[in-house]
């Protein structure tokens, strides 16, 4: 691809007095995209740490049998927020800030198409955090029925907390279809002169379909917490069966936009991966209109398999049978993606820094879920899979070593361009291997316990279980500690400690993000690029 | 053995028999454990064992596919390396491959599916049942009612809480035993009814294949035919608030001679006890307060804690309550009947009339309670007799 600027090197000159406020002002009101990125970037962060300590306190509570630390009740708060910090507070707006800082410099747009509702749909999040997190100081604790807060046990039998945590969810919702709409609007009208559909990077096409999918079911969540709300506090029955309603129907709504969720929190990562990958082997990207269309189906699919959550539920077989052909049937285009990643590396020109590290970890790990993903949708099998720690392992393979790893690996790859200066290699290798050891030593061994019959969310366990809980554990603590070495690294480049960037910064490096200098100025592209 | 068994289960079964010795157990744990600690069981029924099967198969084909796609990938990250001077290629697609490697999971898929789909219409086929049991979830214990017998009764853990909180030593059977295990007879078609009182519970016995939710208001099927007669041992597998971890399933399974010998002894036994409650005399403080301790701790505690106290802004305390020191009536009454939208259940059902009437006088002269009033089972039977 090849470019041609105009604008943004003579912008480069007066970058000083490019009237950005100073100070706190700068955070608060700003609708410079790159701000707004980075805010996302390090309140996700914050976030990943605090769910991660969360993490701690269950992990330090199963290292033996019996009730060592904390009360039951405190283990599921625990879990649950765990969960939903991790979610909706770590995953999500990291790729959030990711769009912001990377989608306008990918397309050669001058900034975010709506930037007041950027700046407003990050500062909620802080608000809905904080709502959320205060629970764990009240009387009675934070939410306690699981991320997924099944009825009635999240209705009738809930604490006080759960007026909280609905308006809590309302808000990140609001924030997440901002953002969404933001998305959509900056690729469809933004993109520079020849940047056509089919030129566009993936990650920004996978961004426009995660968008898409944000926009569709982010509503079906804010209503089945209002639903929650009505039933615990204005006497609504919807799923409570002594006044007509039905528990089961909680879950068909909330896996609705459960399904979509997860796809929500894994098809961008796809994106960062399948942009990394060319840059390190050098070489084109290969089948690029194939992984297009596999994004697309896999999005389409992804709305029609959400009974595969609910196998246990007394479904008719009818419709067993159909949610588990449609979810298998998701194995394809996913397949489909791997192999062409492969495909890419094949007689490319490889080499290893960290961001080609935690992207070919992604590839190996993330299908380790893949596989145990294909497993569950087996409805015997899933029989005894279900609400195990078998589900446990599959879903931290796709979400840790699959999106959190993509995100590192996108962290890693686009921070010389951020801030100027590269990341320290060595510390950045010591930082993948520990990881990579530590968080298989964390999951993998969850698999067998769970196939052993070791049910999830629970804070004790029989005998057979101690000596392999105790080794998770251990691997939990150890991976914990690797991310502080991330933490390390990320505040190295933040103080500009560091070997100066190039603008190109990696050698195979491809696109409009590398045209602009590093770090990248205040304002880019202020008279569009023209691809050709 | 024909059918493997859990380590853990043959321990157990070892230590019901009276002679069970403890090197007996030692030696048979890890032969019979390696199994279950790693991988899914076998379990006890021919569905169970096809279920294995088909999890092992789904799960080589997945360790085959994984061999050839990372090998393939590894070969390429040795060989096509910067570091040894590789020109990269400039190829970026071919229709034909895509083709290729879209169809040939999807013949795959299609094989996995057909044994799938045969047992899993197996599996809910629950249709020409011998023996119908209704299995009823609620706050953390199970309740089982024989449709053909008129046998019911509730089967919680029986672990101690002293092992939980570390001061005793953990047995063999940790969070698993419970008081009175479900019975069910050998080769018999067993049919399960599963409902639940206040949240969504699931039962489950791995070595029956069934795991089926039981959500209240709404009843679900299930059903097993078991070869072999031995103890197992399941779990709730749905979160359903703070003891869901400690709401274990047993089953004793026992030839259908001995099933039905069980039965008949049960029924006498029941007839008994609703006689001996119907005379029940009046008790003295200091039995009341022995017998109401040993039932506050089955069946409180998990909610209102052994100090009393409870958890604040979740299950209220009953030391100092109002209720618990103010006039009887009104204790006695919500512990009979509950309340209706709280997790207070009705316990008049639960436990008999000496043990409401001690488990009331507990709380009454507990943890500073100091009424020094007695509630005797003269008083229970006049209350249930009087109704909500
Ligand atoms: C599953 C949890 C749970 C269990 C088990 C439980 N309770 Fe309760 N109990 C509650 C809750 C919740 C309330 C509060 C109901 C309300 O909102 O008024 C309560 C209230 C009470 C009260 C009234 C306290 C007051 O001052 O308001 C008494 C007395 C009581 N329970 C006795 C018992 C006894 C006796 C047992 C055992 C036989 C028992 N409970 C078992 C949850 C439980
Ligand atoms: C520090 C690393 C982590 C550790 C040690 C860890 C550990 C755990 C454990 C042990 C559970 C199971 C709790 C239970 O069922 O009893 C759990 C649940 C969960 N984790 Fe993690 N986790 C980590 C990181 C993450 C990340 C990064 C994500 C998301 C991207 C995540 C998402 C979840 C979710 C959604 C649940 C389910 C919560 C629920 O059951 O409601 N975890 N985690
Ligand atoms: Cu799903
Ligand atoms: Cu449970």
């Amino acid at each position: 691809m090849s470019t041609q600027i105009t604008g943004t090197l003579d912008a480069h000159g007066h970058l000083d007095h490019d009237h950005k406020p100073r100070g706190l002002a700068r955070w608060l009101f700003s609708t410079n995209h790159k701000d707004i990125g980075t805010l996302y970037l390090l309140f996700s962060l914050t976030m990943l740490f605090i769910g991660g300590s969360l993490a701690m306190v269950i992990r330090a509570e199963l290292f033996q049998p019996g009730l060592q630390f904390v009360d039951p009740h405190f283990f599921n708060q625990m879990t649950t927020v765990h969960g939903l910090v991790m979610v909706f507070g770590a995953v999500m707006p990291a790729f959030v800030g990711l769009a912001n800082w990377m989608i306008p410099l990918m397309i050669g747009a001058p900034d975010m198409a709506l930037p007041r509702i950027n700046n407003w749909s990050f500062w909620i999040l802080p608000c809905a955090f904080g709502i959320l997190l205060s629970t764990l100081f009240m009387e009675g604790g934070a939410p306690a029925a699981g991320w997924t807060f099944y009825a009635p046990l999240s209705t009738t039998y809930s604490g006080d907390s759960t007026a909280f945590f609905v308006l809590s969810v309302h808000l990140m919702g609001v924030s997440s279809i901002m953002g969404a709409i933001n998305v959509i609007v900056t690729i469809w009208n933004m993109r520079a002169p020849g940047m056509t559909w089919m030129k566009l990077p993936l990650f920004v096409w996978t961004w426009l379909i995660t968008a898409f999918l944000l926009i569709a079911v982010m509503p079906v969540l804010a209503g089945v917490v209002t639903m929650v709300l009505t039933d615990k506090y204005f006497g609504t029955s919807f799923f409570d069966a002594a006044g007509g309603g039905d528990p089961v129907m909680f879950q068909h709504i909330f896996w609705f936009f459960g399904h979509p969720e997860v796809y929500i929190m894994i098809l961008p990562a796809f994106g960062i991966v399948s942009s990394i990958i060319p840059t390190f082997a050098r070489k084109p990207l290969f089948g690029y209109e194939s992984m297009v269309v596999a994004t697309a189906s896999i999005a389409f699919l992804s709305f029609i398999v959400w009974g595969h959550h609910m196998f246990t539920t007394g479904m008719p077989v009818v419709a067993e049978l159909f949610f588990m052909y449609a979810t298998m049937l998701i194995a394809v285009p996913t397949g489909v993606k791997v192999f062409n990643w492969v495909a890419t590396m094949w007689r490319g020109s490889m080499s290893f820094e960290v961001p080609m590290m935690f992207s070919l970890a992604f590839i190996v790990l993330f299908t380790i879920g893949g596989f145990s993903g294909l497993m569950l949708a087996i409805i015997p099998a899933d029989f005894q899979y279900q609400d195990t720690y078998f589900v446990v392992a599959h879903f931290h393979y796709v979400l840790v070593t699959g999106a959190v790893f993509g995100i590192i690996a996108a962290v890693y790859y686009w921070i010389p361009k951020w801030t100027g200066v590269m990341y320290n290699e060595r510390l950045a290798q010591v930082h993948f291997w520990c990881s990579l050891v530590s968080v298989n030593m964390l999951f993998f061994p969850m698999h067998f316990v769970g196939l052993a019959g070791m049910p999830r969310r629970i804070p004790d366990y029989a005998l057979q279980f101690a000596d392999l809980n105790a080794f998770m554990s251990v691997g939990g603590f150890l991976f914990g500690l690797s991310q502080l070495l991330f933490l390390w690294g990320v505040v190295r480049c933040m103080r500009g400690i560091g070997e100066r960037a190039t603008d190109r910064v990696w050698e195979g490096a491809q696109g409009l993000e590398w045209e602009v200098p590093s770090p990248a100025p205040y304002h880019t592209f202020d008279t569009p690029p023209v691809v050709k | 053995m024909r059918h493997r068994s859990s380590g853990l289960r043959q321990a157990k079964t070892y230590l019901n028999h009276p002679l069970a010795a403890a090197p007996l157990l030692a030696a048979s744990f890890p032969a019979g454990a390696q199994e279950t600690r790693f991988n899914m069981t076998r379990g006890a029924t021919e569905l169970s064992q096809q279920v294995f099967d088909l999890h092992m198969t789904i799960f080589y084909i997945c360790v085959a596919i994984a061999l050839v796609v990372f090998s393939l990938m590894f070969w390429s990250i040795v060989h096509h390396r910067k570091a040894k001077g590789v020109v990269p290629a400039q190829f970026h697609g071919s229709m034909k491959i895509e083709i290729l490697w879209t169809a040939i999971p999807v013949l795959i898929l299609v094989a996995m599916a057909v044994p799938a789909t045969r047992t899993l219409i197996a599996m809910e086929d629950t249709s020409a049942s011998e023996l119908t049991v209704l299995v009823t979830g609620s706050q953390w214990k199970w309740h089982y009612k024989y449709l053909d017998y008129p046998i019911e009764f509730y089967s919680v853990l029986a672990t101690p809480r002293a092992q939980i909180a570390n001061e005793a030593e953990k047995s063999p059977d940790y969070l698993m035993a419970v008081d009175k295990p479900l019975v069910l007879p050998t080769g018999k078609k067993v049919r399960f009814l599963l409902t639940a009182d206040d949240v969504i519970h699931s039962w489950w016995v791995p070595d029956f294949a069934i795991k089926k939710d039981a959500v209240p208001g709404f009843i679900n099927e299930t059903w097993a035919r078991i070869d072999k007669p031995g103890l197992y041992y399941g779990k709730c597998a749905e979160l359903c608030g703070r003891d869901h971890g400690f709401m274990p399933v047993a089953v004793d399974v026992k030839t259908p001679a001995d099933f039905e010998a069980w039965a008949a002894q049960q029924v006498a036994l029941a007839e008994q006890a609703k006689a001996e409650a119907a005379s029940a005399g009046p008790m003295t403080m200091d039995e009341l307060m022995a017998l109401g301790q040993q039932v506050y701790d089955s069946a409180c505690v998990a909610c209102h804690q052994a100090s009393g106290e409870g958890l604040p802004g979740v299950f209220p305390a009953l030391k100092g309550s109002a209720i618990a020191t103010g006039e009887p009536g009104a204790h006695i009454h919500i512990v009979l009947f509950g309340k209706a939208g709280t997790a207070m259940q009705a316990f008049a059902k639960q436990l008999g009339v000496k043990e409401l009437a001690a488990v009331i006088t507990y709380e009454r002269n507990a943890w500073g309670n100091a009424k020094g009033d007695m509630v005797q089972p003269a008083d229970i039977v006049a209350a249930i007799e009087k109704g909500e």
